[in-house]
């Protein structure tokens, strides 16, 4: 049978500043079989969302193919809807008038999008608010008008980046019901979905294959098969297993050059590295946890995402930065406290401070980096442009712009060095 | 008059067909029909039968005069409209464009209004000779330039400011770029733009007497309306008249503000981004009226369907936003190697003109004339900041206060410094006062409601826990200033003193030469410099005095506004 979507090696690079590329995705192959929900799972920066922009021709790949019913895609291909994260409603036009949309840009006769139009806001729960303006709808009720104006086009391939990650949790998980109640009816004029996801449970809820994604460039590390009928409960052993083997092939594969490196025990990772912003508040908080009971220094990810309602997005840079400043060891879907990870979390104020102190300027190299340029100058200042350039060098400026914040927080907290925001200098010295 | 089709409901009102609301807006609708023929009957009079009915003090005529200012005022308003979307869109459009318009619209938004006037009154002339049509274009046209640049600058913003969400779905959905146009990037301007709008508006009625009551060397035609009714009055010392006038004027505004601005401003609300639910949306009973009756239904129907129609006829272009990747090097620099031409035959051009005219000493003349206007807009503003921040952060901590002010405000704005010619000049004579400094709070009168304005505003989206937390901790006084008020306002105030820097510029023209009857009196300055030499006729002086206002207001505001702008919005923006 042929696929709905043939997608083969496909690459996306980024024009960087000062000359050079950055490869966001790299050799990406992939194929959407009709009736699939096809899931791809990844952290923020493993260009997943990237991936669904190509797929929708909102944006060109540098390489490769991107096939829909066997034709190239080149542009917004009619029979691919998008559900955005941020529901991208029109707030000057009400529930009707927004899923007409579409309809109107095909040009169709003004009762035929009307009657679809109905047909669509009916399907979705929609009835009774028509003449709402989304700014009156509770945020499950406008991703449902999203849901309704991309099904109303009747798409052979719907394209859902991150639909419900903008939702509470209770509102979510009604839509992810009543969707998959919709799908598993056959009662959506679809054939093919692909769902963009950092939310393992959602994943492993919604879709009958995942992809996992590494970041930074993004690339397909893992594939992971769910047979499990629906409707799936999370509780169920089957459930929990999937979860805990997508956990650890999220901890244990390589992810990006950093993580890449680190696989050979604690590496030297270089100032050109990513940084996550977490902030110094969150790495103590995690420490504590893990450290108390009942974990007493080992702990199950999956579990501790669970009871501190995390997602990836939220747990793994939190854990990944640990790893990295060696207060904790990550692999096969636990986290391990080191020997100091445990001081820190029965040391008093002071000594935290000692002790991060020690192991930032010991084991970052963008933050050993600043305190040797600050130390070796005679002003003991230095412009953050100095460091914003170099940082450019590996990475987008938004991604410079985040690292060295990053180090700032990290630097203030250790009082390893002092940062004026105004005048966008580092120093040695803080006010007395 | 929402544009978006109707919602499913529309047959319920049908059945109804006389409703009081239906016979209140079909009344409203054919007043409007019988004042534009009305008015515009009197365009195609020749310029001897002008002549021959000049403009009298009588009062009766006002409700006439007032009808025809008010027309021209609608029909300079419609031109800044397409202006608006067209230049500014051509420049949101297209990055080779961008790059030659949009300091082109900066440059024209600092030429002083007048100064259009004074160059351009023949030319219009002599497109429909002997008739009235062509003193009437030249008149729209200097409405015109005190109403377009700043709808222009705004429309533009708004189009490179639309949310990368909204613009995704849309191309996502295939909308083609004529139904993008009108369903996203319209929409998305339309708040500022309606509140833009306004503000044009009152700059157009302050320059009213100087538009209608043209007089630039020999040319001399008095078009029938307000302007030209408070020039009279004026020139024959008739109180009673200035009194009439200042009525007129305020019948007027207030009919625009409540028939054109408030339904604007209530309809363009639901365009707003911003998801919540909004404070109390602003109403109006027109809007309310319109939107009850069969008339308001049938008239949005028909835009609605027109608008469908038009997304069907226009062919489908493929607009994928700002085209980068095709763009060659070569249509590049062609394109620049040709402003660059056009630029530099500009610059010779202006240069042999100005020249074969004007000394060196002229050039010192002006110059000098500008640093003394120069210092005179800078004390003011700094006298009007003092006044206005404290009255504006009180106006603004009081919600209530707020909703009386603003159109109070907005009256005062529109208020023609001529109408205080009488009051001003009999005062500075009869104490024998210096004009050089008496003179100058004219400049300004215009202008520091700006000031005001959005000092009220900023004061207003002051957190009320930010106001607790200093009512907690028992902050007071000067340090109340210093900590909490001066730093919420500061963005908002530089909006503000920006816009009143450059209006009182333009006001210096009109503010510097006063009369009253036959007393004239005038201050040094360069707007009395330009204002001598347009009633001398003197070309090369006028554009000399234009170019030099232009490059003081263009340097002031690179130098010193712009950069302070940027500092109080990176240092004190609540977001």
């Amino acid at each position: 049978m042929e696929p709905l979507l043939d997608i083969r090696g496909v690459r996306k690079v980024y024009p960087k500043p000062g000359g050079g590329e950055l490869l966001v995705l790299d050799d990406i192959n992939l194929r959407v079989q009709e009736g699939e929900i096809l899931g791809l799972l990844g952290r923020t920066g493993s260009g997943k969302s990237t991936l669904l922009r190509l797929i929708s021709g909102l944006a060109q790949a540098a390489g490769g193919s991107i096939n829909y019913l066997g034709r190239a895609v080149e542009g917004p291909a009619p029979g691919i809807a998008m559900v955005f994260q941020s529901f991208a409603l029109f707030p000057w036009l009400t529930v009707l008038e927004n899923v007409e949309l579409g309809l109107e840009a095909l040009g169709l006769p003004a009762n035929e999008i009307r009657r679809r139009s109905l047909a669509a806001i009916d399907l979705i729960g929609l009835d009774g608010f028509e003449s709402a303006y989304p700014r009156e709808l509770s945020g499950g009720m406008r991703q449902r008008v999203g849901f309704a104006r991309a099904l109303v086009v009747h798409p052979n391939i719907l394209l859902m980046d991150e639909p419900f990650s903008a939702l509470d949790v209770l509102t979510a998980e009604t839509l992810r019901t009543d969707f998959l109640d919709l799908w598993s009816e056959g009662q959506l004029p679809i054939k093919g979905v692909i769902l963009v996801t950092h939310n393992i449970e959602e994943a492993v809820l919604m879709c009958d294959r995942i992809l996992i994604f590494s970041s930074s460039p993004g690339r397909i590390i893992s594939e992971i098969r769910v047979t499990l009928p629906h409707p799936r409960h999370r509780l169920d052993p089957r459930f929990r297993e999937l979860v805990e083997q997508i956990y650890v092939a999220m901890t244990t594969q390589p992810t990006g050059q950093w993580r890449a490196s680190r696989s050979e025990h604690f590496p030297g990772l270089g100032i050109g590295s990513v940084l996550p912003q977490v902030s110094t508040n969150r790495l103590s908080g995690l420490l504590e946890t893990v450290a108390g009971a009942p974990y007493n220094g080992k702990a199950d990810l999956p579990i501790i995402a669970s009871t501190l309602q995390k997602e990836v997005d939220d747990l793994f840079p939190i854990a990944e930065t640990l790893q990295m400043l060696r207060f904790a060891e990550i692999g096969g879907g636990d986290i391990r406290l080191t020997d100091a990870g445990t001081a820190f979390a029965d040391a008093d104020m002071d000594e935290r401070k000692r002790l991060f102190r020690r192991h930032l300027l010991g084991y970052v190299p963008l933050a050993q980096h600043v305190r040797r340029v600050l130390d070796e100058r005679a002003s003991h200042t230095a412009p953050k442009s100095r460091f914003l350039d170099e940082l450019e060098d590996y990475m987008t400026p938004e991604a410079a712009e985040q690292t060295l914040r990053a180090v700032i927080e990290w630097g203030r907290y250790a009082e390893a060095f002092a940062y004026d925001d105004e005048l966008a200098t580092f120093s040695l010295e803080n006010p007395a | 008059m929402t544009y978006p089709p109707p919602p499913i409901s529309v047959e319920k009102g049908a059945t109804r067909i006389l409703t009081f609301w239906n016979v209140v807006a079909a009344l409203l609708v054919l007043g409007f029909l019988v004042f534009l023929a009305e008015a515009s009957r009197g365009v195609e009079q020749t310029l001897a039968e002008l002549r021959a009915t000049p403009v009298s003090l009588d009062p009766t005529n006002l409700p006439n005069y007032a009808a025809r200012t008010s027309l021209r005022m609608l029909a300079a308003m419609l031109v800044s409209l397409l202006f608006t979307f067209t230049y500014a869109t051509w420049a949101a459009k297209s990055r080779r464009a961008e790059v030659l318009l949009i300091p082109l619209l900066d440059i024209l938004q600092s030429v002083p209004i007048l100064g259009f006037l004074s160059v351009t009154v023949v030319f219009f002339m002599s497109l429909a000779p002997g008739k009235v049509l062509g003193a009437e274009f030249a008149a729209i046209f200097a409405i015109f330039t005190s109403q377009a640049w700043n709808m222009a600058f705004s429309f533009y913003q708004s189009l490179r400011t639309v949310p990368e969400e909204l613009a995704e779905a849309s191309r996502g959905f295939g909308l083609s770029g004529w139904m993008r146009f009108w369903r996203l990037e319209v929409p998305f301007a339309m708040p500022p733009l309606v509140w833009n709008m306004m503000v044009s508006m009152s700059g157009g009625w302050f320059f009213v007497v100087a538009s209608e009551a043209i007089s630039v060397g020999d040319t001399t035609v008095t078009l029938p309306g307000i302007g030209s009714y408070i020039a009279l009055a004026i020139e024959q010392r008739d109180l009673g008249a200035v009194g009439w006038a200042i009525l007129a004027m305020l019948i007027v505004i207030l009919i625009y503000d409540q028939v054109l601005f408030r339904p604007l401003v209530a309809w363009a609300d639901h365009f707003r981004f911003e998801q919540e639910a909004g404070v109390a949306p602003p109403h109006s009973w027109v809007l309310t009226m319109l939107r009850r009756s069969w008339l308001g239904n049938l008239l949005e129907g028909l835009l609605g369907r027109a608008l469908r129609w038009s997304f069907l006829a226009v062919p489908k272009i493929h607009n994928s936003g700002r085209s980068m990747k095709q763009d060659s090097r070569w249509i590049d620099l062609a394109w620049y190697t040709a402003a660059a031409t056009i630029a530099a035959l500009a610059f010779w051009r202006v240069a042999t003109f100005i020249s074969a005219g004007v000394s060196i000493s002229d050039l010192k003349d002006a110059v000098l004339s500008g640093l003394v206007t120069m210092a005179r807009v800078f004390v003011l503003i700094a006298i009007a900041s003092a006044i206005w921040v404290p009255v504006g952060v009180w106006i603004g901590l009081r919600p209530g206060m707020a909703g009386i002010a603003q159109p109070i405000a907005q009256f005062l704005a529109a208020f023609p410094a001529n109408l205080l010619f009488p009051i001003v000049v009999s005062a500075i004579v009869a104490l024998r006062l210096n004009p050089d400094i008496w003179l100058s709070p004219l400049m300004i009168l215009g202008t520091q409601w700006y000031i005001l304005f959005n000092v009220v505003a900023g004061a207003s989206t002051l957190p009320s826990e930010l106001r607790n937390v200093g009512t907690n901790l028992r902050v007071q006084g000067w340090l109340w200033w210093r900590k909490i008020a001066l730093p919420a306002i500061a963005p908002f105030y530089m909006t503000g003193a920006i816009t009143a820097s450059g209006g009182s510029w333009n006001a210096s023209i009109v503010a510097e030469v006063a009369s009253w009857g036959n007393t004239h009196l005038e201050a040094k300055g360069l707007g009395a410099y330009i204002a001598r030499a347009t009633e001398a006729g003197d070309y090369h002086r006028i554009v000399l005095g234009i170019v030099v206002m232009s490059g003081f207001v263009i340097i002031i505001n690179r130098a010193f506004w712009r950069p302070l702008y940027q500092y109080a919005e990176r240092k004190f923006k609540l977001s």
